[in-house]
């Protein structure tokens, strides 16, 4: 008993904070559902969903709840243990993941020395579940699904993989941690050291959470709704969440790679030592807001929840105003690190959002040919144009910046011939002459 | 205590689910048990402080039978395999080699257990935790400093294995 007790004493903090991350994620990964519809309707000109809760904002529990009671469906001559074990494992990856992400300076389950590795590998997982998925359910739109699914990520993985070698040349280390620290210290995000680097993740990482314009996998013109089509009620509640969580593991990386992690804009100039405010008065506002609207609501009961929000969102702007004041100083980074690291995490997830209502689908060949003959050679040249960066930085002292922009010049040179070649190459249309 | 329940838990877990590659007919579930072996194995890399190894291993081994379930959904018949032979008549030479890797495992045993300092023959040095504190630098450092020549030569040789598959695969570029 005292060696369980031993064993578990120095890993009774990152429990807690597994245990409120596995608690917290459905729940947001439900908000960012509702906040791409509202996106959605925005974009289109619409109002999305209005009627459950103010705004639709209750929505994601009305859907939960409606996930969970209906009924279960197992086709007839499906793999039933597999068909079963598939969703658990996608989730599973993609939860895994979380555990070596910091949330800020403060908050984070492990500090590994392999982090990021550790992240890549583990969330690729994912795959797994939804390959055995499509193949147990004894359906060919399921498993074509699964087949692109799996064609499309190995393609996108190496781009990605590269894409994120280039940002860890200039951390020189896998640790996430040391790797927002090491930002602080150079004063400038990687995404700015490494823009081509940057837009390589970007670009990959829409790929590998399967969404639009890549989202072959599940095209619903095509495919019903590809992997999933066999799958109803929880075990597809399942899939959705591992798939919203990936987006959350595929921002953090970006975050904490290239976008400085937990870090304010400009953390290093004490002349924009201002900024400290934003977040306590973004909430502020917010709140504002919602009051303002409280006696516009149809029904009374929606007036109060709404009024509940605004509360809830004073009490944020509260705690993040109140550490500001010198005696509760000390909680400043890790309270203000979490908020800008979810911000960073939100407005990336924003953008594969934007994209998604603005961009039609690719076709396959047009996907593969993006993958093979564009993004993998671009991602492999900026690794070695930073690489040559960093040799002329140490060996012949040259600034770093200097550096860093005369390789990318030449990388983005390499970039416009071979997207010319590929235009060249492409072969004419079904229709076109 | 924990060490070793762990380190059960994960040997015999690779043990049974290796047992269970072969034995299984259907072939994506024996693919399924590989990936438990593996996973398995990775977890004694991290019980040793392996760190690196434990993610390479997943990231190559585990992440590599994903083309092989591919291979296994679009290139076998299961209907047909499930009624095939599973198994041929070379059992004694398989039980001869097995015996042979038991002896040999055996002796290497029995000299640890007399000499737990470690032979001339069996050089087993004891790392603390500390020594491979940061394993992936300290993966990287030896792999490029001390064993530059062999590296390089194992790369190549895999350069080549893979633009001699891509020229078989595609006679027209």
């Amino acid at each position: 008993m005292d060696a369980l007790v031993n064993f578990f004493r120095p890993h009774l903090l990152p429990l807690v904070y597994a245990v409120v991350i596995v608690a917290l994620l459905p729940l947001l990964a439900g908000y960012i559902v509702l906040l791409e519809r509202k996106i959605m309707a925005d974009m289109q000109v619409r109002l999305g969903p209005m009627r459950v809760g103010p705004h639709g904002l209750l929505q994601p529990i009305a859907d939960a709840v409606k996930l969970l009671i209906k009924e279960d469906i197992i086709p007839e001559g499906a793999d039933v243990l597999i068909f079963w074990l598939a969703p658990l494992l996608s989730v599973t990856a993609a939860m895994l993941a979380m555990a070596a992400l910091p949330f800020g300076p403060a908050f984070q389950i492990a500090d590994l020395n392999i982090g990021l590795l550790f992240i890549l590998g583990i969330s690729s997982m994912g795959i797994f579940g939804i390959v055995l998925g499509g193949w147990a359910s004894n359906s060919h739109y399921s498993l074509l699904g699964a087949l692109r699914s799996a064609a499309q990520l190995v393609s996108y993985e190496t781009a990605a993989g590269m894409a994120v070698v280039s940002g860890l040349l200039l951390a020189g280390t896998l640790s996430t941690r040391r790797i927002v620290e090491l930002q602080a210290q150079q004063g400038v995000w990687y995404a700015f050291l490494a823009p081509v680097g940057f837009f390589v993740y970007l670009v990959a990482s829409i790929a590998e959470t399967n969404r639009a314009p890549f989202d072959l996998p599940e095209a619903e013109s095509e495919l019903v709704a590809g992997y999933m089509t066999e799958y109803s009620g929880f075990r597809w509640a399942l899939y959705f969440l591992a798939e919203y969580t990936n987006m959350v593991v595929v921002g953090a990386i970006a975050a904490t790679l290239f976008l400085g992690g937990w870090l304010r804009p400009f953390s290093g100039t004490r002349a924009l030592d201002f900024l400290d405010y934003a977040p306590s008065l973004l909430m502020f506002l917010l709140g504002g807001y919602c009051f303002y609207r409280v006696p516009k609501q149809p029904v009374r009961v929606q007036g109060g929840v709404l009024a509940a929000v605004g509360l809830l969102c004073l009490a944020l702007a509260g705690v993040l105003g109140a550490v500001l004041i010198p005696p509760l100083a000390d909680t400043k980074a890790a309270v203000h690190g979490g908020f800008w690291f979810l911000l960073k995490v939100f407005l990336y997830i924003y953008v594969f959002m934007w994209l998604r209502f603005t961009f039609p689908r690719y076709r396959f060949d047009q996907l593969m040919r993006l993958g093979w003959h564009f993004l993998i050679p671009v991602a492999i040249v900026n690794v070695m144009g930073i690489g040559v960066a960093l040799v002329l930085h140490w060996q012949w002292h040259w600034g770093l910046a200097p550096a860093l922009v005369v390789t990318t010049v030449a990388t983005l040179l390499v970039a416009a011939f071979l997207a010319r070649v590929g235009e060249r190459r492409q072969k004419p249309l079904v229709g076109e002459t | 205590m924990i060490d070793k329940v762990l380190f059960y838990f994960f040997a015999g877990l690779a043990v049974v689910s290796a047992i269970l590659v072969v034995t299984r007919r259907n072939a994506v579930h024996s693919a399924i048990f590989l990936i438990t072996a593996l996973l398995a194995t990775a977890g004694i890399f991290l019980q040793l402080r392996a760190e690196f190894l434990f993610i390479v291993q997943i990231i190559l081994y585990v992440g590599g039978i994903m083309v092989l379930f591919i291979f296994v959904i679009m290139l076998v018949n299961l209907d047909v395999a499930l009624h095939q032979v599973q198994f041929n008549r070379q059992t004694w030479v398989a039980g001869i080699l097995a015996l042979a890797l038991g002896a040999q495992v055996a002796l290497a045993f029995r000299l640890v257990q007399k000499n737990p300092q470690g032979s001339e023959i069996l050089r087993l040095p004891r790392g603390s935790a500390a020594q491979l504190a940061p394993n992936t630098e300290l993966v990287g450092r030896t792999l490029f400093q001390n064993y530059m020549l062999p590296f390089e030569i194992a790369s190549i040789l895999l350069l080549v294995a893979m633009i001699g598959a891509v020229v078989m695969a595609k006679r027209k570029v």
